[in-house]
């Protein structure tokens, strides 16, 4: 198999906060070949808006990233100046927001602003960037393309916009493209027909796709493979296939309790839930950040926690060699 | 967009009439105006001979249509004290008023927007530091102190600039930078907050992940929403100054609008009073109604309101 599309190995990032540093992500390690979607769920404030920040080079200012590696096709992000990564957002990687509301700039067209994305980075005239942005409108199941041109956001619905956003996101045909939580702002009828609009646009642009969402139930439908992050770590990585039916790490198997399952979750019965809150990650962290709520914890659990790999391409960090507390273990 | 331009338009009328109306009726709320044309020292029949020749005598609403429809042709009456017709008085004062004011505004908005814009791309850096002191200063120096330290070091101590009088464009320029300095802080420090604002927008965000430069990220993305705010209150302080700066103009000896009003209501001159209230109020209006065309311009949303 070829060298993949991106590699990030340890990635770190620091937000200095009042009183110290917030160590907000912490070593982070995956792989993403073409074509390929990798999910990365996890609860709010788990890091995994930041980490895709990161990727795109969008932290602010003050906020610290450090990595081991992080290549883009070959192209070292670590080093990459600003006009290097100007060059890559936007026509080789895109990002879809959350907030399709607010992501739109008021006082332009949507013509406007979806032109500028092509014409940013290809050497296109006007004409061909308005028939390009008319043909993605189509794509994304914009009916009457092209008198949506002249509107502006205000005059669009939540899920247009979206909608907008996706097409904005497509116009230079990135290779990669992040979407943040892409649906949690919109009606839930059609968080659905948004989502199943991206994942086929990236199917059949063979695009990969990193998708960043905290509903399990969407992970299962579309994910290659799964990320799950739980305060700034990454606790398990696999393919969907290894997370969801063979879970190892004691937080993501309380995350899949908490999802009715067709077939195994009888009616009526009570859905899991994982008690505690989100330790605070200023000041160092040392051990495992989930020991505070998980029910196999032990006094090992303060220490280094080792990284495992029970099968090809899967990954958890625990205590336990199978995730769960045995009987030497407990000594 | 041609809706909102009528509909601003009518708007504006409305608002010219009723201030028409009530200045106007500010000649009959500072007391008797036959009796303070006749003077303290006039008898009974001198006062009513002097209202029935003015014709005090009518009712009020018959004067103000008579006021009103001479206004409309330009004709405002004749100054008490000059003896000339007003809308010419006025016409004359008003090209220096007019000149300063454009002045002002122009150098208010020159130094404060690239400044606003600068401080906030790099909160708390030095240029943020050096324009919160200039607007700080701005607002604590009054007029008068600022254009007489200005007559003392450029005029007297360097002799480079003269102290008053509007012969050649080198005389407004002492004007231009006290008038001008006055309108400076706030609109900096809303160029500031509004640019703060709209930088950390999630559109900004937006425009830097399609790969847009820093600039265009500034100047397309931020700055046309940021600067909103700024041309109401731009609008309203070129009211101000066309309203003609007292203090300025008598300070530089510029005889403007301004100083005429403050030398007609010493006089009691009260139809140059009454036009010069019109004119403000209409350059307020005018304003007002060219800042709302300008807005809805740049903000589509408000072209619906």
């Amino acid at each position: 198999m070829n060298s993949p599309l991106l590699r990030v190995k340890d990635l770190t990032i620091d937000i200095p906060v009042g009183g110290g540093t917030l160590n907000a992500v912490r070593g982070i390690d995956f792989d993403l070949n073409r074509g390929e979607t990798l999910c990365i769920v996890g609860e709010s404030g788990s890091g995994k808006s930041l980490t895709s920040l990161a990727l795109m080079g969008l932290l602010g200012g003050r906020i610290k990233r450090t990595a081991t590696q992080m290549d883009f096709d070959g192209i070292d992000l670590t080093k990459a100046n600003n006009k290097t990564m100007r060059a890559l957002r936007g026509d080789r990687m895109a990002m879809i927001f959350q907030e399709p509301m607010t992501s739109l700039n008021p006082a332009f067209t949507i013509g406007n602003q979806l032109m500028e994305a092509l014409l940013l980075h290809r050497n296109v005239g006007k004409d061909a960037a308005r028939a390009r942005a008319v043909e993605l409108l189509e794509k994304v199941g914009i009916t009457a393309a092209e008198s949506r041109l002249s509107q502006y956001p205000h005059q669009l619905s939540g899920g247009l916009r979206q909608r907008v956003m996706i097409a904005m996101a497509l116009m230079c045909e990135p290779e990669l493209i992040i979407a943040d939580e892409p649906t949690t702002a919109l009606d839930v009828t059609i968080q659905a027909q948004i989502l199943r609009l991206l994942v086929d646009l990236g199917r059949e642009m063979n695009m990969a796709m990193i998708l960043i969402t905290h509903d399990l139930g969407v992970v299962a439908r579309v994910a290659d493979k799964v990320a799950v992050m739980y305060a700034g770590e990454l606790v398990e990585t696999g393919s969907a296939e290894q997370v969801f039916n063979a879970p190892m790490h004691p937080y993501t198997r309380g995350l899949l309790r908490c999802i009715p399952q067709p077939g195994k979750t009888e009616r009526g019965a009570r859905l899991g839930t994982i008690p505690g809150i989100v330790p605070n990650l200023v000041g160092g962290v040392t051990g495992c950040p989930f020991r505070t709520r998980c029910d196999q914890a032990v006094a090992a659990c303060r220490d280094a926690i080792p990284h495992r790999k029970p099968a090809e391409n899967h990954r958890f960090r625990c205590v336990h060699e199978t995730g769960h507390q045995t009987a030497e273990a407990a000594v | 967009m041609l809706n909102f331009i009528l509909k601003r338009l009518g708007l504006a009328v409305l608002v010219a009439f009723t201030v028409s109306f009530i200045s106007f009726s500010l000649m009959f709320l500072s007391g008797d105006p036959a009796a303070a044309l006749a003077g303290e020292t006039a008898s009974d029949q001198d006062v009513e001979a002097i209202r029935v020749l003015y014709g005090f005598d009518r009712p009020m609403l018959v004067q103000y249509w008579d006021w009103l429809s001479s206004a409309l042709v330009g004709d405002l009456g004749e100054s008490y004290y000059f003896k000339l017709p007003v809308a010419s008085l006025i016409a004359e004062r008003l090209q220096v008023t007019m000149l300063l004011g454009l002045c002002g505004i122009s150098f208010a908005l020159l130094t404060a927007v690239p400044l606003g814009v600068a401080a906030a791309i790099r909160p708390n850096s030095i240029i943020d530091r050096v324009a919160l002191f200039l607007s700080v200063a701005g607002q604590a120096m009054p007029s008068f102190w600022f254009g007489l330290i200005l007559i003392v070091v450029f005029s007297i101590q360097f002799g480079i600039l003269p102290p008053s009088g509007t012969s050649t464009w080198r005389h407004f320029i002492m004007p231009t930078i006290v008038l001008g300095y006055y309108a400076m802080p706030a609109i900096m420090r809303l160029t500031r907050a509004g640019m703060l604002e709209v930088l950390s927008s999630d559109y900004i965000r937006t425009a830097r992940a399609k790969g847009a430069s820093e600039f265009k990220v500034l100047f397309k993305h931020a700055l046309r929403n940021a600067i909103i705010p700024v041309v109401s209150l731009a609008a309203v302080q070129m009211g101000f100054m066309l309203g003609g700066s007292i203090v300025v103009e008598s300070i530089f000896a510029l005889h403007g609008a301004g100083y005429l009003a403050w030398e007609s209501i010493a006089r009691n001159d009260l139809p140059t009073v009454q036009a010069l209230i019109l004119v403000f109020s209409l350059f307020y209006i005018v304003f007002t109604f060219l800042s709302d065309v300008l807005n809805a311009w740049l903000d589509p949303r408000m072209r619906a309101g």
